[in-house]
C-alpha cells in the first residue's frame, strides 16, 4: 500500500447471484490525485461505488479509506468520503440551502459552522445567489454543482463521482470537468471519477480501466499508454476493451 | 452531539417535506373523513354496537369507528413513507442517508421517528375534525391518546420500513395494498368489534385478535377515554420491535435488499 493512498481496493470480488460483477479488483487512489475509473456501461463501476460507500458488503477482498477498513470501521471510513451518485439525490421540494443543511446535520456539523461552509462552497461554485431557490428550479448543470458542493461540505479526503456529467450540455460538462480538476490541485482532494467518456480525462490524471468486472490497466495516463503501446487514450481503451467509446464534447 | 444533530436534521427534513406536500396531507385526511361522514353514516342503522369496554353506554357507529380511522390514518402514513423510501432508494436519496457516518440502525430509527411525528400530526388533525363534527371525546382523551398515537405510529411506520427493505421495486408496491393494507384494516377491530366477527367466523376472529393493527386500534380506543389497555400496548410494542429489527436486518449491507438489486 502506498503511504499516501487514500483509497485502496484489494482483490475485491462481487456477484449478483451467479452473475459476476467484479472480479478480483485491486487499485488505489492517492491524495491530491484525480483517478478516472473508465469503463463501458455495465463494466461494474456502480457496483464498485456501492461497495466503497458500504451500501453493499463484499464477501471477499478489502477496501480501506484513509487506512480504515470499510467493513470493520465503516463510520470512520465514511467520514472521509464525499459522494455524488449518478442520479441526482437532491430533495427537489427543498431549497438549495435546506438540502445542504440536511447534509451538514447528517455529518454532525454545527449549525453556525454549516451556514459558513454552505456560503463558502456555494460561492466557489457560483451558486450563492441561488441558495434560496428550490432545487426543482435549477437546471441539470446547476443541480450537479450543488451536489458536488454538498459532497464537499464535511471536508472529505476522497470524493467519489459516479458519472456526474450524464445529461449535461457541453458547456456545463466542460465547466464541471475543469472544476473537479481544480479541486484536486488546490485542495489536495483525491477524486475517483467513474465515466465512460474519454474526453473527461486530463493528461495528469490516473486511469483505471475496468471492463467486465476486471481491471484491465491502471496507472498514470502516460503509463497506461506505454503499457498498451498506443498514442491516444481512445486507442488504448479500444485495445483493452475491444470497443470504441464516445469522445464528443 | 453528532447523532442528535442528525436526528434533528432528519426530522426537520421530514417536517419540511410535509409542509411542501400539502396534497398528500389533504388526501391523507379526506380518506378517513369519507369513511366517517359517509360510510359510518350509512351503516349507523345496520350495525348495532353492544356495550363493550371502554364504552360505558351504547355508542353510535361513528363513535365506534373513530379510533379505527385514526389507526387508518397512521397505517396509510406508514405505507406512504414506505413507498417514498422505495422510491428514494431507486432514485438515490436514500443512499445519501445511508452513506452518512452514523450506524445504520440509528439512521433508520431516526427516519422512523420522523415518519411517526408526521403520522401523529395527521391523526391529531383528523381527531380535531371528528370532534368538531360531533364525535364526543372526553377532554382528557385528547391528552391520553397522544402516547397511544405515538406508539401505534411508530409500530405502523416500522412495518412500512420493514416492507420497504424487502420490496425490490416500486412496481411491486401495488401488491402491498392488496396483501398488507386491506387485510390488516379489514381483519381488525377498526370497523366492527371482534365479537361481531366471532359470531360469523371464529377463525377470522382468531386472526383478527392477533393482528397488530387490532392492537394499535384498541390501544388508541382505550386511550381516547383515558384508559390503558396493557395487552394492546404490549402487542403493539413487541410488533414495533420486531418490525424495526427486521428492517434493520433488511437494510444491512451484507444481508438484505441492497444486495438483491434488480
Amino acid at each position: 500500500m502506498s503511504h499516501n493512498a487514500i483509497l485502496t481496493l484489494d482483490n475485491m470480488s462481487y456477484a449478483y447471484g451467479a452473475k459476476k460483477a467484479l472480479d478480483r479488483v485491486s487499485c488505489k487512489v492517492e491524495e491530491g490525485h484525480c483517478a478516472i475509473l473508465l469503463g463501458p456501461n455495465g463494466a461494474g463501476k456502480s457496483t464498485l461505488f456501492s461497495l466503497i460507500t458500504h451500501l453493499y458488503d463484499a464477501p471477499s477482498g478489502t477496501i480501506h479509506i484513509g487506512g480504515h477498513d470499510v467493513r470493520r470501521q465503516p463510520l470512520k471510513a465514511l467520514e472521509l468520503l464525499g459522494v455524488v451518485f449518478q442520479q441526482s439525490t437532491l430533495d427537489l421540494d427543498l431549497t438549495v440551502r435546506q438540502n445542504l443543511l440536511y447534509h451538514a446535520a447528517l455529518h454532525g456539523i454545527k449549525r453556525r459552522e454549516a451556514e459558513h461552509r454552505i456560503k463558502e462552497e456555494l460561492t466557489r461554485f457560483g451558486m450563492l445567489e441561488r441558495a434560496h431557490e428550490k432545487a426543482r428550479q435549477l437546471n441539470g448543470g446547476h443541480r450537479r454543482r450543488v451536489e458536488i458542493a454538498r459532497a464537499l461540505l464535511h471536508h472529505p479526503k476522497l470524493l467519489l463521482l459516479d458519472e456526474p456529467t450524464v445529461g449535461l450540455d457541453v458547456p456545463s460538462r466542460k465547466a464541471l470537468v475543469d472544476h473537479i480538476h481544480a479541486l484536486c490541485r488546490d485542495r489536495q482532494l483525491a477524486v475517483l471519477w467513474a465515466t465512460h467518456l474519454i474526453d473527461e480525462i486530463a493528461p495528469q490524471d490516473d486511469l483505471i480501466v475496468l471492463h467486465q468486472g476486471q481491471v484491465k490497466a491502471s496507472g498514470r495516463v502516460r503509463e497506461v499508454l506505454e503499457q498498451t503501446g498506443q498514442e491516444t487514450i481512445e486507442a488504448a481503451f479500444t485495445q483493452l476493451t475491444g470497443r470504441k467509446e464516445r469522445t464528443l464534447w | 452531539m453528532h447523532a442528535w444533530r442528525a436526528l434533528m436534521g432528519i426530522m426537520g427534513r421530514e417536517g419540511l417535506r410535509f409542509i411542501h406536500q400539502r396534497e398528500r396531507f389533504i388526501s391523507a385526511l379526506v380518506r378517513p373523513l369519507l369513511w366517517l361522514f359517509i360510510f359510518a353514516a350509512g351503516f349507523r342503522s345496520t350495525l348495532g354496537v353492544a356495550i363493550i369496554p371502554p364504552y360505558e353506554t351504547y355508542v353510535l357507529y361513528e363513535v365506534y369507528i373513530t379510533p379505527g380511522l385514526l389507526g387508518m390514518v397512521q397505517l396509510f402514513n406508514g405505507m406512504q413513507s414506505s413507498l417514498s423510501m422505495v422510491y428514494d432508494r431507486e432514485m438515490g436519496s436514500m443512499k445519501t442517508l445511508l452513506v452518512s457516518p452514523l450506524p445504520r440502525s440509528f439512521l433508520l430509527t431516526s427516519k422512523l421517528l420522523a415518519g411517526a411525528m408526521i403520522s401523529v400530526i395527521q391523526a391529531t388533525v383528523f381527531l380535531l375534525i371528528a370532534a368538531a363534527y360531533g364525535i364526543e371525546i372526553p377532554a382528557i382523551g385528547f391528552l391520553t391518546v397522544l402516547p397511544a398515537l405515538i406508539l401505534s405510529g411508530l409500530m405502523l411506520g416500522a412495518l412500512g420500513l420493514m416492507l420497504s427493505s424487502f420490496i425490490k421495486q416500486l412496481e411491486n408496491f401495488a401488491g402491498v395494498m392488496n396483501f398488507v393494507i386491506f387485510p390488516m384494516f379489514f381483519l381488525s377491530s377498526a370497523l366492527y368489534p371482534l365479537w361481531r366477527i366471532q359470531e360469523s367466523n371464529p377463525t377470522l376472529a382468531f386472526l383478527a385478535s392477533y393482528n397488530p393493527f387490532t392492537a394499535a386500534v384498541e390501544l388508541i380506543r382505550f386511550a381516547l377515554y383515558g384508559h390503558f389497555n396493557l395487552n394492546a400496548a404490549l402487542i403493539t410494542l413487541f410488533s414495533l420491535l420486531f418490525f424495526l429489527g427486521m428492517a434493520i436486518w433488511g437494510y444491512n449491507p451484507s444481508q438484505g435488499m441492497m444486495n438483491r438489486r434488480a
